[in-house]
């Protein structure tokens, strides 16, 4: 998926890497894409709940070896 | 925009590992957009206690209390497997490793993300601090009663007590 932004979480734990999402989300523009590399497998529930309560779109979840990437699209402020 | 949820966390325990979750969830429901107050009680009055210098206080008993419970989050300890600081150590290094945070690291997280800290004026005397922001770092923000507490639970969708 091709994303405008991309978010390193490699070897953070959460709940940091939420903290970060909801730092980063900021610098995009409405209907912009986050790409976020992480291998903390919570992150695969963490981040579709955090969308849940921010009303930012989860576009998908990838896993690749250890290594896993979510995509959010951002939702209007 | 929709009004903003609440959480609010009232603080009791001053263990290492309790007052690590506590700051953990304080982060991510600000990240999710929600209104945060944490009240620190008891125990918990330790975690936001100044590190540095003596604590003031009136009276002998208070002045006691304070020798034997200096508190600061920089000692604070773990429940279980304390075993004299070697225990404690050991998870402060195993988080570091493992890039977490560490309480103070999670404390100015908190402040700069909006958390509002808030230390309870009647335990403090219970605890022998004098009840004055000068007590406290100074990331905490006022300092209220259980007035103040449950009027801000009532409009919470949680409320913790850890």
């Amino acid at each position: 998926m091709k994303a405008d932004q991309t978010l390193d979480c490699i070897g953070l734990y959460c709940p940091i890497p939420i903290v970060k999402i909801a730092t980063k989300i900021k610098d995009l523009k409405t209907g912009e894409i986050l790409e976020v590399v992480g291998d903390d497998k919570g992150i695969k529930l963490d981040v579709p709940a955090w969308c849940q309560a921010t009303g930012h779109e989860l576009l998908g979840i990838e896993e690749q070896g250890g290594e896993i990437k979510v995509y959010v699209k951002k939702a209007p402020n | 925009m929709a009004k903003k949820e609440k959480l609010t966390i009232a603080v009791l325990s001053g263990d290492l590992e309790r007052a690590l979750a506590a700051f953990m969830l304080a982060v991510t429901g600000a990240s999710m957009d929600m209104e945060v107050s944490m009240f620190f009680t008891f125990w918990g009055l330790n975690i936001v206690k100044k590190n540095e210098g003596t604590m003031k206080s009136k009276g002998l008993m208070k002045k006691m209390l304070n020798m034997m419970n200096r508190g600061g989050s920089k000692r604070l300890k773990l429940s279980r497997f304390n075993m004299l600081g070697l225990g404690t150590w050991m998870m402060k290094d195993l988080m570091k490793q493992a890039n977490m945070p560490s309480i103070d690291e999670y404390i100015a997280m908190a402040k700069d993300m909006g958390v509002e800290l808030i230390a309870c004026t009647t335990t403090c005397g219970v605890m022998g601090i004098s009840p004055e922001k000068d007590s406290f770092r100074s990331e905490v923000g006022s300092l209220a009663g259980a007035a103040y507490f449950l009027s801000e639970a009532r409009k919470s969708g949680v409320t913790l007590f850890i």
